[in-house]
């Protein structure tokens, strides 16, 4: 598939896959483009001289082939060799804390099975952080920057070792000329002034989790007795976000599932509150649970993105935008092809570890043995699992290779892939559904927006 | 152009002289971490 043409917000919309290139188009070439490829000039002309008069089509025609001779249209693939010719090592430049697998909340949808991964509760100590700050740093080889992220369960029940490892890790950053970079997600309850400061101060990102309304918010994010978080946290998110330093990113996130499929709602609702950075994802679950998304269940997503796309138009025009993380894309800009070529890193350059210093190709596999790694204090991984996951972009991946989103998605999340296909080269095909429109409908938004 | 505006002239073809530095940030797409895409990302070597 070397094109994309869809139509969103009154354009026709033309994504050149290989290139980049985007273009909006009007009918007459947004039609021909429906069998430039396989019929000759004069049957294009005499399949849509109904339709539009010939001169219109033949100038569309020279437009099209101008564009072909620039690279903008039907442009080939130009990287597969770059890729598969990579020889270079991978270091590992992104490490995901597990400080604790353990949480004071009982949400509904948890991947973690309510915050200790199927396991003990347990949380991490300092030994065990350092030894992996260590081990990142370590294994980082040429690389810079290096991401820690602060996760669990709820990585606040043990406040006191991530100020230590953070503590640790700017010190031996700065002695090994490694700039690290911290962010930290949490549900919220337990912010007070002291930690908002320490967050501000120490965290590139914080990751704020609310789902939205009270009502959605309150049947899912749930304390052990069954009550709701929603009055509990919404002040302390605010009061975080409130005394966020103004360049320093925060996340306010929420995740719908069956139960609120008019999530644009719950998107909205959030930007009343005055959120400015607001992130909504789809639950991802296996289908028996109550709460996944089912395929019938597409179309009123779908929709609910297209109200959003047309509102975040509106808001902006109005100059009250705020980010939807989902529709974030830099069309001009972004990371470069090697990148979108590789994907997440999980496993080669990205991997998570447990309060026992496991290490797993990221914080989906934990607690999966099949993927275990190794331990930081043994400071060595399994080659053959990281070279799976090097090896697992979307080249190696049938489908990927046939989308035409793959340099925006880069092939899915490897986790899903296997959870629901058993493979880790088999996309799961709910996610790619949904990962296709985002796309659409983020690359729309810019299309609208330049016109004026 | 008459029939075409161009709204971007290929972003992917232009960053394969970019370096590839990877010093990008990780990008991972699952729910509990914001689902980022790479398409999300910043460069880091302008
Ligand atoms: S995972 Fe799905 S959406 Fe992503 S590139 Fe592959 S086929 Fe396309
Ligand atoms: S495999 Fe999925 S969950 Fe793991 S880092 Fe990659 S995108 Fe994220």
């Amino acid at each position: 598939m070397k094109i994309h043409k869809y139509k969103q917000c009154g354009l026709n919309i033309v994504i050149d896959v290989n290139s980049g290139a985007i273009h909006v188009v009007d009918d007459v070439v947004y039609d021909i483009l429906d069998f430039y490829e396989e019929k000759s000039k004069d049957e294009i002309i005499n399949s849509l001289k109904e339709r539009y008069s010939i001169d219109e089509i033949k100038e569309g025609i020279e437009e099209i082939e101008s564009l072909i001779n620039e690279k903008m249209l039907f442009t080939e693939d130009m990287y597969k060799n770059i890729v598969l010719n990579d020889e270079n090592p991978s270091f590992i430049k992104a490490i995901c804390l597990n400080i604790a697998h353990d949480c004071n909340l009982r949400c509904k949808y948890c991947f973690a099975s309510e915050g200790n991964y199927h396991g003990k509760s347990e949380l991490m100590s300092f030994e065990v952080g350092k030894a992996a700050i260590d081990f990142v740093i370590k294994n980082s080889g040429i690389r810079h920057n290096i991401e820690v992220d602060l996760f669990g369960g709820e990585p606040l029940l043990n406040f006191e070792t991530v100020k230590q490892i953070i503590e640790y890790a700017k010190s031996e950053g700065e002695k090994n000329n490694k700039n690290i970079r911290f962010t930290i997600t949490t549900n919220a309850t337990l912010l007070n002034d002291e930690i908002i400061d320490y967050i501000d101060k120490n965290m590139g990102n914080v990751v704020l989790s609310i789902d939205g309304r009270q009502n959605v918010n309150d049947k899912i994010r749930i304390r052990r007795d069954g009550s709701g978080t929603y009055s509990d946290i919404m002040p302390k998110i605010k009061r975080m976000v409130e005394k966020r330093h103004k360049d320093k990113q925060y996340y306010v996130r929420g995740t719908f599932t069956h139960e609120n499929l008019d999530f644009y709602e719950d998107v909205i609702f959030l930007a009343d509150e005055g959120f400015k950075e607001i992130s909504i994802e789809p639950v991802v679950l296996l289908d028996e649970h109550p709460l996944s998304l089912k395929e019938g269940d597409i179309p009123q997503i779908f929709e609910q993105y297209d109200k959003l796309t047309d509102e975040i138009i509106k808001r902006s025009k109005e100059g009250r935008y705020f980010k939807f993380y989902h529709f974030a894309i830099d069309v001009n800009g972004g990371p470069c092809i090697y990148k979108r070529i590789s994907g997440c890193g999980a496993g080669h350059e990205y991997v998570a570890v447990t309060p026992n210093g496991d290490i797993y190709p990221c914080h989906q596999f934990v607690g999966n043995d099949k993927f275990k790694m190794g331990n930081v204090f043994e400071g060595v991984i399994n080659r053959n699992i990281s070279k799976e996951f090097k090896n697992g972009h979307i080249y190696n991946k049938p489908k990927c290779l046939d989308c035409w989103a793959r340099f925006y998605c880069s092939g899915g999340c490897q986790a899903n892939n296997y959870n629901f296909t058993g493979d880790i080269h088999n996309p799961y095909e709910l996610g790619c559904m949904m990962m296709k429109k985002r796309v659409e409908c983020a690359i729309a938004i810019k299309a609208k927006l330049s016109e004026e | 152009m008459k029939h075409i505006k161009t709204i971007n002239n290929g972003v992917l073809k232009n960053s394969v002289n970019k370096p590839g530095c990877k010093e990008c940030a990780n990008s991972c797409q699952s729910a509990c971490k914001t689902s980022c895409t790479v398409a999300n990302l910043e460069c880091e070597s302008k």
